[in-house]
Protein backbone atom coordinates (compact mmCIF):
# COMPACT_ATOMS: atom_id res chain seq x y z
CA UNK A 1 0.00 0.00 0.00
CA UNK A 2 2.93 2.30 0.79
CA UNK A 3 4.16 1.91 -2.79
CA UNK A 4 0.76 2.86 -4.19
CA UNK A 5 0.62 5.89 -1.92
CA UNK A 6 4.05 7.08 -3.12
CA UNK A 7 3.14 6.42 -6.75
CA UNK A 8 0.05 8.56 -6.24
CA UNK A 9 2.20 11.46 -5.03
CA UNK A 10 4.52 10.94 -8.00
CA UNK A 11 1.67 11.05 -10.50
CA UNK A 12 0.16 14.24 -9.06
CA UNK A 13 3.53 16.04 -8.84
CA UNK A 14 4.38 15.28 -12.44
CA UNK A 15 1.08 16.74 -13.63
CA UNK A 16 1.63 19.75 -11.38
CA UNK A 17 5.14 20.20 -12.81
CA UNK A 18 3.82 20.23 -16.38
CA UNK A 19 1.22 22.84 -15.47
CA UNK A 20 3.73 25.04 -13.64
CA UNK A 21 6.45 25.16 -16.26
CA UNK A 22 4.59 25.05 -19.55
CA UNK A 23 4.28 28.82 -19.98
CA UNK A 24 7.81 30.01 -19.24
CA UNK A 25 9.09 32.56 -21.81
CA UNK A 26 12.19 31.64 -23.82
CA UNK A 27 14.17 34.43 -22.13
CA UNK A 28 14.10 32.52 -18.87
CA UNK A 29 14.87 29.03 -20.14
CA UNK A 30 18.46 28.97 -18.86
CA UNK A 31 17.67 30.24 -15.34
CA UNK A 32 14.66 27.92 -15.20
CA UNK A 33 16.88 25.02 -16.08
CA UNK A 34 19.60 25.84 -13.57
CA UNK A 35 16.97 26.63 -10.93
CA UNK A 36 15.22 23.32 -11.53
CA UNK A 37 18.63 21.70 -11.48
CA UNK A 38 19.21 23.08 -7.98
CA UNK A 39 15.85 21.65 -6.89
CA UNK A 40 16.96 18.21 -8.05
CA UNK A 41 19.63 18.53 -5.36
CA UNK A 42 16.76 17.62 -2.98
CA UNK A 43 18.42 14.22 -3.00
CA UNK A 44 20.56 15.91 -0.32
CA UNK A 45 17.81 15.05 2.16
CA UNK A 46 18.37 11.38 1.44
CA UNK A 47 22.12 11.88 1.58
CA UNK A 48 21.90 13.45 5.05
CA UNK A 49 19.87 10.53 6.38
CA UNK A 50 22.45 8.07 5.05
CA UNK A 51 25.47 10.04 6.23
CA UNK A 52 24.14 10.34 9.78
CA UNK A 53 23.27 6.67 9.93
CA UNK A 54 24.87 4.20 12.36
CA UNK A 55 25.87 1.84 9.54
CA UNK A 56 29.47 2.53 8.50
CA UNK A 57 29.28 1.83 4.77
CA UNK A 58 26.09 3.82 4.57
CA UNK A 59 27.88 6.72 6.30
CA UNK A 60 30.69 6.71 3.75
CA UNK A 61 28.32 6.52 0.77
CA UNK A 62 26.08 9.11 2.41
CA UNK A 63 28.95 11.50 3.07
CA UNK A 64 29.99 11.36 -0.59
CA UNK A 65 26.36 11.86 -1.58
CA UNK A 66 26.15 14.89 0.73
CA UNK A 67 29.19 16.46 -0.98
CA UNK A 68 27.80 16.03 -4.49
CA UNK A 69 24.26 17.04 -3.56
CA UNK A 70 25.54 20.17 -1.80
CA UNK A 71 27.57 21.15 -4.87
CA UNK A 72 24.37 20.79 -6.88
CA UNK A 73 22.23 22.77 -4.42
CA UNK A 74 24.60 25.61 -3.50
CA UNK A 75 26.08 25.98 -6.98
CA UNK A 76 22.69 25.73 -8.67
CA UNK A 77 20.95 28.39 -6.58
CA UNK A 78 23.90 30.78 -6.63
CA UNK A 79 24.45 30.61 -10.36
CA UNK A 80 20.72 31.03 -11.01
CA UNK A 81 20.65 34.06 -8.76
CA UNK A 82 23.68 35.50 -10.56
CA UNK A 83 22.00 35.07 -13.94
CA UNK A 84 18.64 36.45 -12.87
CA UNK A 85 20.28 39.55 -11.42
CA UNK A 86 21.38 40.40 -14.98
CA UNK A 87 17.90 40.44 -16.49
CA UNK A 88 16.70 44.02 -16.55
CA UNK A 89 13.88 45.93 -18.16
CA UNK A 90 14.73 48.73 -20.53
CA UNK A 91 14.66 51.67 -18.08
CA UNK A 92 16.52 49.78 -15.39
CA UNK A 93 19.24 48.75 -17.81
CA UNK A 94 19.70 52.32 -18.96
CA UNK A 95 19.94 53.81 -15.49
CA UNK A 96 22.67 51.41 -14.35
CA UNK A 97 24.60 52.05 -17.54
CA UNK A 98 26.50 49.49 -19.55
CA UNK A 99 29.46 47.67 -18.15
CA UNK A 100 31.44 46.27 -21.03
CA UNK B 1 11.50 15.53 16.23
CA UNK B 2 8.73 13.15 15.37
CA UNK B 3 8.22 11.83 11.88
CA UNK B 4 4.93 13.72 11.67
CA UNK B 5 6.55 17.06 12.38
CA UNK B 6 9.31 16.37 9.86
CA UNK B 7 6.69 15.65 7.24
CA UNK B 8 4.89 18.88 8.09
CA UNK B 9 8.19 20.60 7.35
CA UNK B 10 8.33 18.76 4.04
CA UNK B 11 4.84 19.97 3.17
CA UNK B 12 5.92 23.57 3.76
CA UNK B 13 9.02 22.95 1.62
CA UNK B 14 6.91 21.43 -1.16
CA UNK B 15 4.59 24.46 -1.20
CA UNK B 16 7.57 26.82 -1.42
CA UNK B 17 9.16 24.75 -4.20
CA UNK B 18 5.93 24.96 -6.18
CA UNK B 19 5.57 28.72 -5.75
CA UNK B 20 9.28 29.17 -6.44
CA UNK B 21 9.10 27.34 -9.76
CA UNK B 22 5.91 29.17 -10.68
CA UNK B 23 7.59 32.54 -10.05
CA UNK B 24 10.61 31.53 -12.13
CA UNK B 25 8.23 31.77 -15.08
CA UNK B 26 8.20 35.57 -15.28
CA UNK B 27 11.19 37.95 -15.41
CA UNK B 28 9.59 40.25 -12.83
CA UNK B 29 9.26 37.57 -10.13
CA UNK B 30 12.04 35.17 -11.06
CA UNK B 31 14.60 36.40 -8.52
CA UNK B 32 12.12 35.98 -5.66
CA UNK B 33 11.09 32.61 -7.06
CA UNK B 34 14.64 31.37 -6.90
CA UNK B 35 14.95 32.57 -3.31
CA UNK B 36 11.69 30.85 -2.31
CA UNK B 37 12.96 27.66 -3.81
CA UNK B 38 16.26 28.02 -1.93
CA UNK B 39 14.36 28.57 1.33
CA UNK B 40 12.36 25.45 0.59
CA UNK B 41 15.59 23.51 0.25
CA UNK B 42 16.90 24.92 3.51
CA UNK B 43 13.72 23.99 5.37
CA UNK B 44 13.80 20.47 3.94
CA UNK B 45 17.44 20.06 4.98
CA UNK B 46 16.98 21.49 8.49
CA UNK B 47 13.95 19.39 9.41
CA UNK B 48 15.76 16.33 8.07
CA UNK B 49 18.71 17.01 10.38
CA UNK B 50 16.28 16.72 13.32
CA UNK B 51 15.42 13.16 12.36
CA UNK B 52 16.24 10.83 15.25
CA UNK B 53 17.73 8.22 12.92
CA UNK B 54 20.68 10.57 12.47
CA UNK B 55 23.12 9.63 15.21
CA UNK B 56 26.25 11.48 14.18
CA UNK B 57 26.77 14.82 12.51
CA UNK B 58 30.50 15.03 11.88
CA UNK B 59 30.43 13.44 8.41
CA UNK B 60 27.43 15.52 7.49
CA UNK B 61 29.24 18.72 8.45
CA UNK B 62 32.36 17.69 6.53
CA UNK B 63 30.31 16.84 3.44
CA UNK B 64 28.25 20.03 3.53
CA UNK B 65 31.34 22.19 3.97
CA UNK B 66 33.22 20.61 1.08
CA UNK B 67 30.17 20.73 -1.18
CA UNK B 68 29.37 24.34 -0.30
CA UNK B 69 32.89 25.53 -1.06
CA UNK B 70 33.03 23.72 -4.42
CA UNK B 71 29.54 24.82 -5.44
CA UNK B 72 29.96 28.44 -4.34
CA UNK B 73 33.34 28.90 -5.99
CA UNK B 74 32.15 27.31 -9.23
CA UNK B 75 29.00 29.45 -9.30
CA UNK B 76 30.95 32.66 -8.75
CA UNK B 77 33.78 31.96 -11.15
CA UNK B 78 31.91 30.58 -14.15
CA UNK B 79 31.76 32.74 -17.28
CA UNK B 80 28.29 33.25 -18.71
CA UNK B 81 29.47 31.75 -21.99
CA UNK B 82 30.42 28.58 -20.10
CA UNK B 83 27.00 28.24 -18.48
CA UNK B 84 25.99 25.10 -20.42
CA UNK B 85 29.08 23.29 -19.16
CA UNK B 86 28.37 24.40 -15.60
CA UNK B 87 24.76 23.22 -15.70
CA UNK B 88 25.94 19.89 -17.13
CA UNK B 89 28.38 19.42 -14.24
CA UNK B 90 25.82 20.36 -11.57
CA UNK B 91 23.40 17.94 -13.20
CA UNK B 92 25.94 15.14 -13.10
CA UNK B 93 26.68 15.95 -9.47
CA UNK B 94 23.02 15.58 -8.54
CA UNK B 95 22.77 12.33 -10.49
CA UNK B 96 25.78 10.84 -8.74
CA UNK B 97 24.36 11.84 -5.38
CA UNK B 98 21.10 10.01 -6.16
CA UNK B 99 23.04 6.93 -7.19
CA UNK B 100 24.90 6.98 -3.84
CA UNK B 101 21.70 7.57 -1.86
CA UNK B 102 20.11 4.57 -3.56
CA UNK B 103 23.16 2.47 -2.86
CA UNK B 104 23.31 3.52 0.79
CA UNK B 105 19.60 2.70 1.18
CA UNK B 106 20.59 -0.90 0.60
CA UNK B 107 22.67 -0.84 3.77
CA UNK B 108 20.25 0.79 6.13
CA UNK B 109 16.90 0.18 4.47
CA UNK B 110 14.95 -3.04 4.35
CA UNK B 111 15.26 -5.59 1.59
CA UNK B 112 11.68 -5.83 0.41
CA UNK B 113 11.36 -6.35 -3.33
CA UNK B 114 9.92 -2.86 -3.72
CA UNK B 115 12.95 -1.22 -2.10
CA UNK B 116 15.34 -3.37 -4.15
CA UNK B 117 13.69 -2.38 -7.40
CA UNK B 118 13.76 1.31 -6.52
CA UNK B 119 17.40 1.03 -5.42
CA UNK B 120 18.23 -0.50 -8.80
CA UNK B 121 16.29 2.30 -10.52
CA UNK B 122 18.07 5.08 -8.65
CA UNK B 123 21.42 3.50 -9.46
CA UNK B 124 20.47 3.22 -13.13
CA UNK B 125 19.02 6.72 -13.59
CA UNK B 126 21.54 8.41 -11.29
CA UNK B 127 24.45 6.61 -12.94
CA UNK B 128 23.47 7.44 -16.49
CA UNK B 129 22.73 11.06 -15.52
CA UNK B 130 26.20 11.32 -14.04
CA UNK B 131 28.22 9.80 -16.87
CA UNK B 132 25.98 11.32 -19.55
CA UNK B 133 26.46 14.77 -18.04
CA UNK B 134 30.22 14.31 -17.94
CA UNK B 135 30.23 13.47 -21.65
CA UNK B 136 27.96 16.44 -22.35
CA UNK B 137 30.42 18.59 -20.39
CA UNK B 138 33.33 17.19 -22.41
CA UNK B 139 31.56 18.01 -25.66
CA UNK B 140 30.53 21.51 -24.58
CA UNK B 141 33.92 22.42 -23.17
CA UNK B 142 35.48 20.84 -26.26
CA UNK B 143 37.66 18.64 -24.12
CA UNK B 144 36.52 15.96 -26.56
CA UNK B 145 35.18 16.20 -30.08
CA UNK B 146 31.78 17.84 -30.15
CA UNK B 147 30.76 15.90 -33.25
CA UNK B 148 28.58 12.81 -33.10
CA UNK B 149 30.64 9.71 -32.40
CA UNK B 150 29.29 6.75 -34.30
CA UNK B 151 30.66 3.31 -35.03
CA UNK B 152 29.26 0.25 -36.70
CA UNK B 153 27.09 -2.07 -34.59
CA UNK B 154 26.44 0.80 -32.18
CA UNK B 155 22.79 -0.13 -31.88
CA UNK B 156 23.69 -3.74 -31.15
CA UNK B 157 26.18 -2.71 -28.47
CA UNK B 158 23.61 -0.42 -26.84
CA UNK B 159 20.96 -3.12 -26.94
CA UNK B 160 23.38 -5.54 -25.27
CA UNK B 161 24.15 -3.00 -22.54
CA UNK B 162 20.42 -2.54 -21.93
CA UNK B 163 19.89 -6.29 -21.72
CA UNK B 164 22.86 -6.48 -19.34
CA UNK B 165 21.30 -3.79 -17.14
CA UNK B 166 17.97 -5.60 -16.94
CA UNK B 167 19.61 -8.98 -16.28
CA UNK B 168 21.94 -7.70 -13.57
CA UNK B 169 19.08 -5.79 -11.92
CA UNK B 170 16.91 -8.92 -11.87
CA UNK B 171 19.72 -11.11 -10.54
CA UNK B 172 20.48 -8.51 -7.89
CA UNK B 173 16.86 -8.35 -6.77
CA UNK B 174 16.67 -12.15 -6.56
CA UNK B 175 19.75 -12.43 -4.37
CA UNK B 176 20.08 -9.10 -2.59
CA UNK B 177 23.43 -9.12 -0.80
CA UNK B 178 24.92 -5.70 -0.06
CA UNK B 179 28.14 -6.84 -1.71
CA UNK B 180 26.41 -8.64 -4.56
CA UNK B 181 28.57 -8.78 -7.69
CA UNK B 182 25.45 -7.88 -9.68
CA UNK B 183 25.19 -4.60 -7.83
CA UNK B 184 28.62 -3.57 -9.09
CA UNK B 185 27.82 -4.81 -12.59
CA UNK B 186 24.67 -2.70 -12.50
CA UNK B 187 26.58 0.42 -11.43
CA UNK B 188 29.20 -0.12 -14.15
CA UNK B 189 26.66 -0.76 -16.91
CA UNK B 190 24.56 2.27 -15.91
CA UNK B 191 27.60 4.51 -16.17
CA UNK B 192 28.52 2.96 -19.51
CA UNK B 193 24.97 3.43 -20.78
CA UNK B 194 25.05 7.15 -19.97
CA UNK B 195 28.24 7.50 -22.01
CA UNK B 196 26.83 5.53 -24.94
CA UNK B 197 23.60 7.54 -24.91
CA UNK B 198 25.32 10.91 -25.27
CA UNK B 199 28.31 10.25 -27.57
CA UNK B 200 26.23 9.85 -30.77
CA UNK B 201 24.67 13.30 -30.30
CA UNK B 202 26.27 16.21 -32.15
CA UNK B 203 27.14 19.56 -30.61
CA UNK B 204 24.29 21.42 -32.31
CA UNK B 205 21.78 19.13 -30.58
CA UNK B 206 23.19 19.88 -27.13
CA UNK B 207 20.22 22.02 -25.98
CA UNK B 208 18.06 18.91 -26.19
CA UNK B 209 20.55 16.73 -24.33
CA UNK B 210 21.07 19.23 -21.52
CA UNK B 211 17.32 19.52 -21.01
CA UNK B 212 16.91 15.78 -21.04
CA UNK B 213 19.72 15.20 -18.54
CA UNK B 214 18.12 17.86 -16.35
CA UNK B 215 14.94 15.84 -16.41
CA UNK B 216 16.86 12.64 -15.58
CA UNK B 217 18.51 14.23 -12.55
CA UNK B 218 15.02 14.97 -11.21
CA UNK B 219 13.82 11.46 -11.93
CA UNK B 220 16.93 10.07 -10.22
CA UNK B 221 16.04 12.02 -7.07
CA UNK B 222 12.51 10.65 -7.44
CA UNK B 223 13.74 7.06 -7.60
CA UNK B 224 15.94 7.66 -4.56
CA UNK B 225 12.86 9.03 -2.81
CA UNK B 226 11.06 5.74 -3.43
CA UNK B 227 14.08 3.80 -2.17
CA UNK B 228 14.18 5.64 1.16
CA UNK B 229 10.43 6.20 1.34
CA UNK B 230 10.62 9.98 1.39
CA UNK B 231 7.86 12.25 0.06
CA UNK B 232 9.79 15.45 -0.52
CA UNK B 233 12.30 13.71 -2.79
CA UNK B 234 9.46 12.39 -4.90
CA UNK B 235 7.62 15.72 -5.11
CA UNK B 236 10.66 17.91 -5.85
CA UNK B 237 12.26 15.29 -8.11
CA UNK B 238 9.18 14.89 -10.26
CA UNK B 239 8.72 18.66 -10.58
CA UNK B 240 12.23 18.83 -12.02
CA UNK B 241 11.57 15.78 -14.17
CA UNK B 242 8.51 17.49 -15.65
CA UNK B 243 10.36 20.79 -16.18
CA UNK B 244 13.15 19.02 -18.03
CA UNK B 245 10.70 17.14 -20.26
CA UNK B 246 8.91 20.36 -21.18
CA UNK B 247 12.16 22.11 -22.13
CA UNK B 248 13.27 19.06 -24.09
CA UNK B 249 10.01 19.15 -25.97
CA UNK B 250 10.33 22.89 -26.74
CA UNK B 251 13.86 22.34 -28.07
CA UNK B 252 12.77 19.42 -30.25
CA UNK B 253 9.88 21.43 -31.68
CA UNK B 254 12.24 24.31 -32.46
CA UNK B 255 14.24 21.91 -34.60
CA UNK B 256 11.20 20.19 -36.08
CA UNK B 257 12.49 16.85 -34.91
CA UNK B 258 11.24 14.15 -32.61
CA UNK B 259 13.16 13.31 -29.47
CA UNK B 260 13.89 9.88 -30.92
CA UNK B 261 15.34 11.52 -34.01
CA UNK B 262 17.68 13.69 -31.93
CA UNK B 263 18.79 10.80 -29.73
CA UNK B 264 19.31 8.27 -32.49
CA UNK B 265 19.87 10.27 -35.66
CA UNK B 266 23.63 9.89 -35.28
CA UNK B 267 23.05 6.27 -36.25
CA UNK B 268 21.05 6.88 -39.39
CA UNK B 269 22.26 7.86 -42.82
CA UNK B 270 22.84 11.59 -43.04
CA UNK B 271 21.20 13.34 -45.95
CA UNK B 272 23.39 15.70 -47.89
CA UNK B 273 22.02 19.08 -48.78
CA UNK B 274 21.90 20.26 -52.33
CA UNK B 275 25.11 22.18 -52.87
CA UNK B 276 24.34 25.76 -53.56
CA UNK B 277 26.64 27.68 -55.79
CA UNK B 278 26.91 31.38 -56.07
CA UNK B 279 28.99 34.34 -55.40
CA UNK B 280 29.34 35.91 -51.99
CA UNK B 281 29.34 39.67 -51.81
CA UNK B 282 31.77 40.90 -49.17
CA UNK B 283 31.32 44.30 -47.59
CA UNK B 284 33.71 46.56 -45.73
CA UNK B 285 33.03 48.05 -42.31
CA UNK B 286 32.76 51.54 -43.83
CA UNK B 287 30.05 50.49 -46.31
CA UNK B 288 28.23 48.50 -43.65
CA UNK B 289 28.27 51.58 -41.44
CA UNK B 290 26.68 53.71 -44.17
CA UNK B 291 23.83 51.25 -44.56
CA UNK B 292 23.34 50.91 -40.80
CA UNK B 293 23.38 54.66 -40.34
CA UNK B 294 20.41 55.12 -42.66
CA UNK B 295 18.48 52.11 -41.30
CA UNK B 296 15.25 52.73 -39.39
CA UNK B 297 15.05 49.21 -37.98
CA UNK B 298 17.86 46.80 -37.19
CA UNK B 299 17.62 43.32 -35.76
CA UNK B 300 20.55 41.32 -34.45
CA UNK B 301 20.42 37.54 -34.78
CA UNK B 302 23.00 35.98 -32.45
CA UNK B 303 24.21 32.39 -32.45
CA UNK B 304 26.80 30.28 -30.70
CA UNK B 305 29.54 32.11 -32.63
CA UNK B 306 28.74 35.27 -30.69
CA UNK B 307 29.42 33.40 -27.46
CA UNK B 308 32.69 32.02 -28.79
CA UNK B 309 33.85 35.46 -29.94
CA UNK B 310 32.65 37.02 -26.62
CA UNK B 311 31.06 39.69 -28.81
CA UNK B 312 27.93 40.34 -26.70
CA UNK B 313 29.27 43.52 -25.08
CA UNK B 314 30.27 45.24 -28.35
CA UNK B 315 26.96 44.13 -29.86
CA UNK B 316 25.10 45.91 -27.08
CA UNK B 317 27.27 48.98 -27.62
CA UNK B 318 26.47 49.00 -31.33
CA UNK B 319 22.79 48.50 -30.51
CA UNK B 320 22.79 51.56 -28.24
CA UNK B 321 24.53 53.69 -30.88
CA UNK B 322 21.94 52.63 -33.44
CA UNK B 323 19.14 53.50 -31.04
CA UNK B 324 20.71 56.90 -30.38
CA UNK B 325 20.76 57.27 -34.15
CA UNK B 326 16.99 56.78 -34.20
CA UNK B 327 16.76 53.16 -35.31
CA UNK B 328 14.50 50.60 -33.70
CA UNK B 329 16.79 47.85 -32.39
CA UNK B 330 15.72 44.30 -31.58
CA UNK B 331 17.49 41.03 -30.91
CA UNK B 332 15.85 38.03 -32.58
CA UNK B 333 16.59 34.82 -30.74
CA UNK B 334 15.99 31.35 -32.05
CA UNK B 335 14.98 28.82 -29.36
CA UNK B 336 17.96 26.56 -30.11
CA UNK B 337 20.56 29.25 -30.74
CA UNK B 338 23.57 28.44 -28.58
CA UNK B 339 24.27 25.31 -26.62
CA UNK B 340 21.47 25.33 -24.08
CA UNK B 341 17.89 26.64 -23.93
CA UNK B 342 17.96 30.42 -23.50
CA UNK B 343 21.75 30.61 -23.81
CA UNK B 344 21.72 33.77 -25.97
CA UNK B 345 19.27 35.55 -23.68
CA UNK B 346 21.61 35.09 -20.73
CA UNK B 347 24.62 36.36 -22.68
CA UNK B 348 22.79 39.47 -23.87
CA UNK B 349 21.40 40.09 -20.40
CA UNK B 350 24.97 39.89 -19.09
CA UNK B 351 25.91 42.59 -21.60
CA UNK B 352 23.05 44.71 -20.21
CA UNK B 353 20.64 44.34 -23.10
CA UNK B 354 17.17 44.88 -21.60
CA UNK B 355 15.03 41.76 -21.94
CA UNK B 356 12.16 43.64 -23.59
CA UNK B 357 14.39 44.06 -26.67
CA UNK B 358 14.79 40.30 -27.00
CA UNK B 359 12.25 39.01 -29.52
CA UNK B 360 11.25 35.42 -30.10
CA UNK B 361 11.32 33.84 -33.54
CA UNK B 362 7.54 33.73 -33.99
CA UNK B 363 7.22 37.43 -33.18
CA UNK B 364 9.98 38.69 -35.46
CA UNK B 365 9.24 36.62 -38.58
CA UNK B 366 5.91 38.27 -39.52
CA UNK B 367 7.55 41.71 -39.51
CA UNK B 368 10.85 40.70 -41.06
CA UNK B 369 9.81 42.30 -44.39
CA UNK B 370 9.88 45.68 -42.69
CA UNK B 371 13.29 45.29 -41.10
CA UNK B 372 15.95 47.34 -42.87
CA UNK B 373 19.00 45.44 -41.70
CA UNK B 374 19.32 42.01 -40.11
CA UNK B 375 22.77 41.39 -38.61
CA UNK B 376 23.61 37.70 -38.25
CA UNK B 377 26.34 37.16 -35.66
CA UNK B 378 27.76 33.66 -35.43
CA UNK B 379 24.49 31.96 -36.32
CA UNK B 380 24.16 29.59 -39.26
CA UNK B 381 21.58 26.80 -39.16
CA UNK B 382 18.92 28.92 -37.44
CA UNK B 383 18.90 31.40 -40.36
CA UNK B 384 19.46 28.89 -43.18
CA UNK B 385 16.72 29.24 -45.85
CA UNK B 386 17.48 25.67 -46.97
CA UNK B 387 15.34 24.64 -43.99
CA UNK B 388 12.38 26.08 -45.92
CA UNK B 389 13.30 25.27 -49.50
CA UNK B 390 15.62 22.32 -49.83
CA UNK B 391 13.96 18.99 -49.12
CA UNK B 392 17.35 17.28 -49.17
CA UNK B 393 18.73 19.44 -46.40
CA UNK B 394 19.24 17.66 -43.06
CA UNK B 395 17.57 20.61 -41.37
CA UNK B 396 14.61 20.73 -43.81
CA UNK B 397 11.42 21.67 -41.95
CA UNK B 398 13.17 23.29 -39.01
CA UNK B 399 11.59 26.69 -38.28
CA UNK B 400 14.13 29.45 -38.87
CA UNK B 401 14.42 33.19 -38.44
CA UNK B 402 13.70 34.48 -41.95
CA UNK B 403 16.52 37.01 -42.13
CA UNK B 404 16.57 36.61 -45.91
CA UNK B 405 13.22 38.48 -45.95
CA UNK B 406 14.82 41.58 -44.46
CA UNK B 407 15.82 44.36 -46.86
CA UNK B 408 19.53 43.83 -46.20
CA UNK B 409 21.30 41.03 -44.36
CA UNK B 410 24.79 41.31 -42.91
CA UNK B 411 26.40 37.99 -42.11
CA UNK B 412 29.39 38.18 -39.80
CA UNK B 413 31.62 35.24 -40.46
CA UNK B 414 35.21 34.38 -39.78
CA UNK B 415 35.76 32.89 -43.23
CA UNK B 416 33.84 30.91 -45.83
CA UNK B 417 33.96 27.57 -43.97
CA UNK B 418 30.60 25.87 -43.49
CA UNK B 419 28.92 26.11 -40.10
CA UNK B 420 28.61 23.63 -37.32
CA UNK B 421 26.48 21.00 -38.98
CA UNK B 422 28.33 21.38 -42.25
CA UNK B 423 25.17 22.53 -44.01
CA UNK B 424 25.64 24.71 -47.02
CA UNK B 425 23.80 27.90 -46.47
CA UNK B 426 22.18 29.58 -49.50
CA UNK B 427 21.73 32.70 -47.36
CA UNK B 428 25.37 33.57 -48.02
CA UNK B 429 24.63 33.86 -51.74
CA UNK B 430 21.41 35.82 -51.32
CA UNK B 431 20.73 38.86 -53.47
CA UNK B 432 20.43 41.10 -50.40
CA UNK B 433 23.18 39.45 -48.33
CA UNK B 434 26.51 41.10 -47.61
CA UNK B 435 29.29 39.19 -45.89
CA UNK B 436 31.35 40.97 -43.27
CA UNK B 437 34.36 38.70 -42.89
CA UNK B 438 36.55 38.58 -39.81
CA UNK B 439 36.29 37.96 -36.08
CA UNK B 440 32.75 38.90 -35.00
CA UNK B 441 33.92 40.93 -32.03
CA UNK B 442 36.44 42.85 -34.15
CA UNK B 443 33.94 43.46 -36.95
CA UNK B 444 31.36 44.90 -34.58
CA UNK B 445 34.04 46.96 -32.83
CA UNK B 446 34.99 48.41 -36.23
CA UNK B 447 31.36 49.42 -36.81
CA UNK B 448 31.21 51.00 -33.37
CA UNK B 449 34.38 52.93 -34.18
CA UNK B 450 32.83 54.12 -37.46
CA UNK B 451 29.80 55.40 -35.58
CA UNK B 452 31.94 57.25 -33.08
CA UNK B 453 34.20 58.90 -35.63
Amino acid sequence: MEAIFLAFILMLSIFLGFELISKVPATLHTPLMSGANAVSGITMVGALLSAGNANEISTVLGCLAVIFATVNVVGGYMVTNRMLAMFKKKDAAKSTGGKA
Amino acid sequence: MSLELINVGYIVAAVLFIFGLKMLGSPATAVRGNWLSAWAMLIAVVVTLLDKSIVSYEWIIVGVLIGTVIGAVAAQKVQMTAMPEMVALFNGSGGLSSLLVGWAALHDGGDSLFILITVALSILIGGMTFSGSLIAYGKLAEVMTSRAIVFSAQRLVNALILVGIVVSAVLFCMDPATDSIWLYVLVGLSLLFGVMAVIPIGGADMPVVISLLNSYSGLAACAAGFAINNNILIVAGSLVGAAGIILTNIMCKAMNRSLANVLFSGFGAVKTATKVEGEVKPITAEDAFLILESAASVTFVPGYGMAVAQAQHVVRELGELLEANGAEVTYAIHPVAGRMPGHMNVLLAEANVPYDQLVEMDDINPRMNNIDVAVVIGANDVVNPAARNDENSPIYGMPIINVDHARTVFVLKRSMASGFSGVDNPLFFGENTRMLFGDAKQSIANLVAEFKS
